[in-house]
């Protein structure tokens, strides 16, 4: 698993900051906690996975308690509560994708990273899991990657395996 | 070829912009409802449609309107429910992506209708990309005049936001959204008030299907009778079907409510059959909530007429031999499909998306699940068949929300239609875990089956 300080510090840039604030101008005056959600995908999406310290910061912007941000994250299955690979790759394992071979794909992206579900494979890259149904079921089997949630379709384990190398390429290039 | 209203312009290139939706005769509705009609004469014609809800209840949608109370000085809400996360079903997520001005001009004609200032989409987590696509149209749209302030010189106003989720199949039951959209977990709310009368911060507030709010921009175009014409019975106009599941054309298709179901799966210009020449097996036709039925119960009502894709010839028969439309996820089983898997399958899915408010469904849900693992994996019981319908049956009714009633119905319909294929998994666990029973005589000519 990969190491990650629960303790780091975590700054919020200028740029996010001016984000939250016009996701808070989408709604009435003192329903701000209405930008919970919004602004919990775009700190996740800058930071890999929502840590405490992030989660304290959020409740303190929106004068609301750490609990109230905690119960939110912890109760929707996107939010990532410890560090993740910087790609994970969500597959659909619901029924109509397992007709057609999902179950297979899950076992097959486990083998080929030498990890299992929820580990982060050691050099940080990848992690994966099954997720509940994603509305793709006519392109079924079907991922996602997160954060701009890009689907990939009609998987086989040769896309599956074309996938996994251009993110690694993708990666080497950053 | 059945006439398509929502769908008609898919293969336009372009036509995700304002630009060429356009020139297919975009916005027309909105011109002619805020120009020319008031809000009353709008929700008349939604009433006169026979529109019913596409999200699943089938409640119709002019009634669901003018239940919305109006008093003096208080914001009213529309809200579209983009939370699709019924297995299954994927066309809100096709038409916010192909066409999503479709969306778009629908909820300004309905925000206009109901007396919205403000209006939500709330769009799943999941669907970044659609919510992307439909802040540009929203963007576009405002642009020219069809959103924001004195809309086209007429003095209503209105602002639209897109608001993702957060990964939650509960946040689709409308109080539960409401609550997710306030920042809260989605815990649906004891009902009444129902949210016509306290919704979204306690104020009136509409939620409807993206489906629906899609649908009134034909309706207002072409008038609610002409649409009320579309379809059979009180099942009117054209609905969106997400095929799914072992067919030879997987996808989203727009049908006149009253097509044969036989028709749906066979025909070129739908499913195109079953795929790798297999035959048949079982069918959940409206999202995996639904009741799963074997192919000779899904093709042919018991008194041997051919069944249709309408709300009620789906129900015919209740849930003895009939099922229901809901959503439009049509989920196809071919003989390979092992039901015990699939029932095993989808029952996981609901212990993972039940929010734990009501001890039925929190409990029952895990319970089910792990009996029906053990059967799919060779150690059940005889008695276990009889359990799950025990545990079925005191979830269902006894929980806030529909989700007991949708986690409970799948698996009592599976041990009705299916018992003897339980049976043979506790007689042979050791085939059970790598066999499948096949199709054994599911479809037979009806009369055998129904005693």
């Amino acid at each position: 698993m990969l190491k990650v300080e629960e303790t780091q510090s975590v700054e919020f840039s200028t740029e996010l900051v001016n984000k939250f604030a016009e996701i808070v101008s989408r709604y009435p005056e003192g329903k701000e906690k209405s930008a919970l959600l919004p602004i919990l995908h775009e700190v996740q999406a800058v930071n890999g996975w929502l840590s405490s310290v992030a989660m304290d910061k959020v409740a303190a912007y929106l004068n609301i308690a750490p609990i109230e941000v905690y119960e939110v994250a912890s109760f929707y299955s996107m939010y990532f509560l410890r560090p993740q690979g910087k790609f994970v790759l969500e597959v659909c394992r619901t029924g109509p994708c397992c007709l057609v071979g999902a179950e297979k794909i899950i076992d097959y992206i486990g083998e080929k990273l030498g990890v299992k579900e929820g580990e982060v494979t050691a050099d940080g890259l990848f992690s994966y899991r099954g997720v509940e149904c994603l509305a793709a079921c006519g392109f079924a089997p079907v991922l996602q990657i997160g954060p701009e949630y890009t689907f990939y379709e009609n998987l086989t384990t040769n896309s599956v395996d074309q996938l996994i190398s251009d993110l690694k390429d993708k990666a080497s290039k950053s | 070829m059945g006439r398509k209203l929502l769908l008609e312009h898919i293969n336009v290139p372009g036509i995700n912009t304002l630009e060429v939706y356009r020139k297919t005769g975009g916005y027309r509705a909105v011109e002619k409802a805020i120009k020319t009609m008031s809000t009353d004469e709008v929700v008349e014609e939604v009433k006169k449609s026979g529109l019913r809800g596409r999200g699943g209840a089938g409640f119709p949608t002019g009634m669901k309107w003018s239940f919305l109370a109006k008093p003096e000085g208080v914001a009213r809400y529309l809200v579209c429910n983009a939370d699709e996360s019924e297995p299954g079903t994927f066309k809100d997520r096709y038409l916010m992506t192909n066409i999503p001005h479709a969306l778009i001009e629908g909820m300004i004609v309905s925000s206009y209708a109901l007396g919205a200032n403000t209006s939500y989409i709330y769009v799943r987590g999941e669907m970044m990309p659609q919510i992307r696509i439909l802040e540009k149209a929203i963007a576009e749209a405002k642009a020219a005049g069809f959103l924001g302030k004195n809309i086209l010189g007429s003095g209503y106003d209105l602002e639209l936001y897109v608001q993702p989720g957060g990964g939650a199949y509960i946040c689709g039951e409308e109080t539960a959204l409401l609550e997710s959209l306030e920042g809260k977990r989605g815990n649906p709310r004891i009902k009444p008030p129902f949210p016509a009368i306290a919704g979204l911060y306690g104020c009136p507030t509409v939620v409807n299907n993206v489906e629906s709010i899609a649908a009134v921009v034909p309706i207002i175009n072409d008038g609610g009778e002409e649409y009320a014409k579309i379809g059979i019975g009180r099942s009117t106009g054209t609905k969106l079907i997400s095929a799914s599941g072992n067919i030879n054309k997987p996808g989203v298709y727009e049908i006149e409510l009253g097509v044969s179901v036989e028709d749906f799966i066979y025909s070129e210009e739908y499913c195109g059959g079953i795929a790798n020449g297999k035959r048949l097996k079982a069918v959940v036709a409206g999202g995996s909530s639904v009741p799963i039925l074997p192919a000779n119960l899904i093709l042919n009502l018991v008194n041997g007429d051919k069944r249709l894709m309408s709300y009620e010839s789906l129900s015919e028969g209740g849930f003895t031999t009939g099922t229901m439309l809901g959503s439009g996820g049509f989920v196809v089983l071919d003989e390979d499909q092992c039901i015990v898997r699939n029932t095993w399958n989808f029952s996981r899915f609901y212990h993972h998306e039940s929010c734990g408010q009501c001890s039925p469904c929190r409990e029952g849900t895990g319970w089910m699940e792990k009996v029906l693992h053990r059967l799919e994996n060779g150690h059940g019981k005889m008695s276990d068949m009889d359990l799950l319908v025990d545990v079925s049956k005191k979830i269902e009714g006894n929980t806030i929300c529909p989700l007991g009633d949708a986690a409970a119905w799948p698996v009592a319909s599976a041990i009705r239609h299916f018992r003897d294929e339980f049976e043979w998994h506790v007689r042979n666990p050791t085939l059970a875990v790598k066999e499948n029973f096949g199709l054994a005589h599911y479809a037979d000519p009806l009369p055998e089956l129904v005693s």
